[in-house]
């Protein structure tokens, strides 16, 4: 528990001190263009859309993390528990300013869940009514990559994906985080 | 009261349109307007007829809300409107409802509260009804805060990534909006 208090007052002060900030309506709509182009360029394949997206966050990620590690100046979480309120009260609080519940963690530790009480990636967005894409599109996918991405760099090895959304009607929306393993630092092979 | 709402689009192309009735004073918010079944498209003839009117008053001052604009008496239906900046035009048609042909006249609303039956509980309904007077100033309040209210909602749909410019609003979520602010309201 202390460490998550801990984490959200690390959140709270940088997103007071050390965050520029941008229009949320920029943001809404900048992301909410993406996602309508990328669902014209490929047709409505909204599998390949989520692709692209999840893609797109893990090029995102990879870079992210130097800037969230310059900003917060954090040192290496001692484990998954720590990882996890990391991500949710201090990451998606600075590039966010949201903080989703962690939570339905597993009892081996290793798998939990984010709930978005708020998304501002999906403020004014309907998905199209086409009959498929509130089946099939997971319209904030890009989280999912991002996530991966950085974390990768960190030496943890992630999967992410949306378990559900309110976009799509659901109650809630819902992001599944299971770690598949730490990456261990390896030697190059002919060195010895 | 039976009430006809349209969205038209700069170029007068209808993005949406709904029809309802009165939630007030008893009201069951179904329209029930004075043409038959089969002549719906009367309300659309008159509240497109009112469009020049619209272009008239819209330069006229610097509000959005632009009140009753127009009325059709053969049908006695008085037509409100509002402007949003970008040019869309929300145009609200209103018809009050036919009362007992044996009420007409000033005291017309007093002995429909008396009457009974079939005819009564209609024009009681609309007698203590914001809107049973088309023109008075309670019912223009009314007009506006429901053409505010979803003029809020209109700016949230085209928002949306996947709604581009010019195009019909299906959106559900929109309808069940302006659905509840007329029930608000109206």
């Amino acid at each position: 528990m202390s460490s998550a208090t801990k984490a959200s007052r690390i959140g709270e002060e940088l997103w007071k001190t050390r965050v520029d900030k941008v229009n949320a309506e920029l943001v809404t709509l900048t992301y909410g263009t993406i996602v309508a182009q990328l669902c014209q360029d490929y047709d409505g394949n909204y599998h390949e859309v989520n692709k692209q997206l999840e893609k797109m966050g893990y090029n995102i990620g990879m870079r992210l993390i130097e800037d969230f590690l310059a900003k917060s100046n954090v040192g290496r979480c001692a484990n998954f528990r720590e990882t996890a309120d990391m991500i949710s009260k201090v990451g998606f609080r600075i590039f966010l300013n949201i903080a989703p519940t962690v939570t339905n963690w597993t009892s081996d530790n290793n798998q939990f869940s984010l709930i978005f009480d708020e998304n501002p990636l999906a403020d004014f967005v309907e998905l199209p009514d086409d009959g498929r894409a509130q089946d099939e599109l997971w319209f904030s996918n890009i989280l999912c990559g991002v996530l991966r991405g950085a974390l990768e760099m960190v030496q943890m090895q992630i999967e992410a994906h949306f378990v559900s959304d309110v976009l799509r009607g659901d109650d809630t929306t819902e992001m599944r985080v299971s770690l598949v393993r730490y990456i261990e630092d390896e030697m190059p092979p002919d060195e010895e | 009261m039976s009430y006809y709402f349209t969205i038209l689009s700069p170029t007068d192309v209808p993005l949406f349109n709904i029809a309802f009735g009165t939630s007030k004073s008893g009201g069951d918010g179904i329209a029930r307007f004075r043409f038959p079944d089969t002549a719906q498209y009367m309300n659309q003839f008159i509240i497109h007829s009112s469009l020049d009117v619209v272009e008239e008053a819209q330069w006229m001052n610097g509000n959005m809300y632009l009140k009753h604009i127009d009325t059709y008496p053969p049908a006695s239906a008085y037509i409100s409107a509002f402007l949003t900046p970008s040019g869309a035009r929300f145009l609200l048609l209103h018809q009050p409802p036919q009362l007992p042909s044996n009420s007409a006249g000033a005291g017309g609303s007093m002995s429909g509260s008396l009457l009974l039956g079939s005819g009564g509980s209609s024009s009681r309904a609309s007698a203590s009804s914001v809107a049973a007077n088309p023109t008075s100033p309670q019912t223009e309040e009314a007009v506006r805060q429901f053409m505010t209210e979803v003029y809020e909602n209109y700016v949230k749909t085209v928002m949306s990534p996947f709604y581009r410019q010019g195009m019909e609003i299906k959106s559900s979520v929109f309808r069940g909006r302006v659905t509840a602010a007329g029930r608000k309201w109206l």
